[in-house]
């Protein structure tokens, strides 16, 4: 099944909120070989004007996630999760991700294009704090490659 | 302190080499919640013809920008950061492999600089249009 034309404009209900832990924030800078105190140490966070610490750059994959499986899993999609690979990625940040963020994410799909039998779906999955603020933008363009 | 207004098209503001193993692999798998076994075993990825375990694009990804990070300190903050993944990068499960960012500066305006990312494995990028927007804090 080819992937979906009509998902193009498609919103998804927001993920349940997502609480963003100071031990989750350790453990995922730990994990991209981060060395700033900011994603370690509260004080040096609080000193810095942040309300604890503060998540790496790219930390908001981990809530986007939970939206691009709600694409892949979404009935009509087409979209064959086994011959997908991650073409691109794109933050948009209003401010970084703290630990104490309960963070909803909801998911549109923003265009489907063809190339050469390989299909290239992009969706922007907006991420807002407790209060519906702004957070940051991840935008996620999957490459669906063609059938053998 | 780091002075963006100060900054000349061109200017290299950080470096760095990160050597990745499998372990590095496992702790980004557990940290992130990505478990496609791709990235740990080598039976699996044997079996959908790649040329060996890769490290997840979004380990590169993140990695990539921390030598931003570390250059702006508390003086500036990331606006945007976006990434192309044109090329894996093979773990070998005895050595491991050599990750290589250079951080330039791409261009200069009010608000702020876009620092461009050359990063490197085995001789080849692995990432295209490796770009971070800053600006003052």
């Amino acid at each position: 099944m080819p992937v979906n034309p009509d998902l193009v404009g498609r919103t998804f209900p927001p993920t349940a909120p997502y609480l963003v832990g100071r031990e989750k924030v350790r453990e995922f800078a730990r994990a991209v070989f981060a060395t700033s105190p900011l994603n370690s140490e509260p004080e040096a966070a609080r000193a810095a004007g942040y309300p604890d610490v503060v998540a790496p750059p790219t930390f908001p994959v981990v809530v986007q996630e939970a939206t691009l499986q709600q694409l892949l899993a979404e009935p009509d999609a087409g979209i064959d999760f086994t011959r997908v690979v991650h073409g691109d990625q794109r933050f948009t940040y209003t401010r970084p991700v703290v630990a104490g963020d309960e963070l909803t994410a909801t998911l549109s799909v923003t265009s489907v294009k063809t190339l050469g039998g390989n299909a290239m779906v992009t969706s922007e999955s907006e991420i807002v704090d407790a209060d519906g603020r702004h957070v940051v933008t991840a935008i996620s363009t999957l490459v669906v490659r063609a059938d053998d | 302190m780091t002075d963006l207004t100060a900054l000349t098209v061109g200017d290299v503001v950080a470096e760095r080499t990160v050597h990745l193993t499998r372990d590095s692999l496992v702790r980004y798998a557990g940290a992130s919640g990505d478990f496609n076994p791709i990235h740990y075993r080598d039976d699996v990825a044997a079996s959908v013809g790649l040329p060996g375990v890769l490290a997840h694009g979004m380990l590169t990804m993140g990695f990539a920008v921390q030598p931003v990070v570390d250059w702006l300190g508390t003086d500036g903050v990331i606006a945007d950061y976006q990434v192309r993944f044109t090329r894996p990068v093979v773990v070998d499960p005895a050595d491991g492999a050599d990750v290589t960012v250079i951080a330039k500066v791409g261009a200069v305006d009010d608000e702020g600089a876009r620092v461009d990312l050359t990063v490197t494995f085995d001789g080849a990028t692995v990432l295209g249009k490796a770009q971070v927007r800053v600006r003052a804090a």
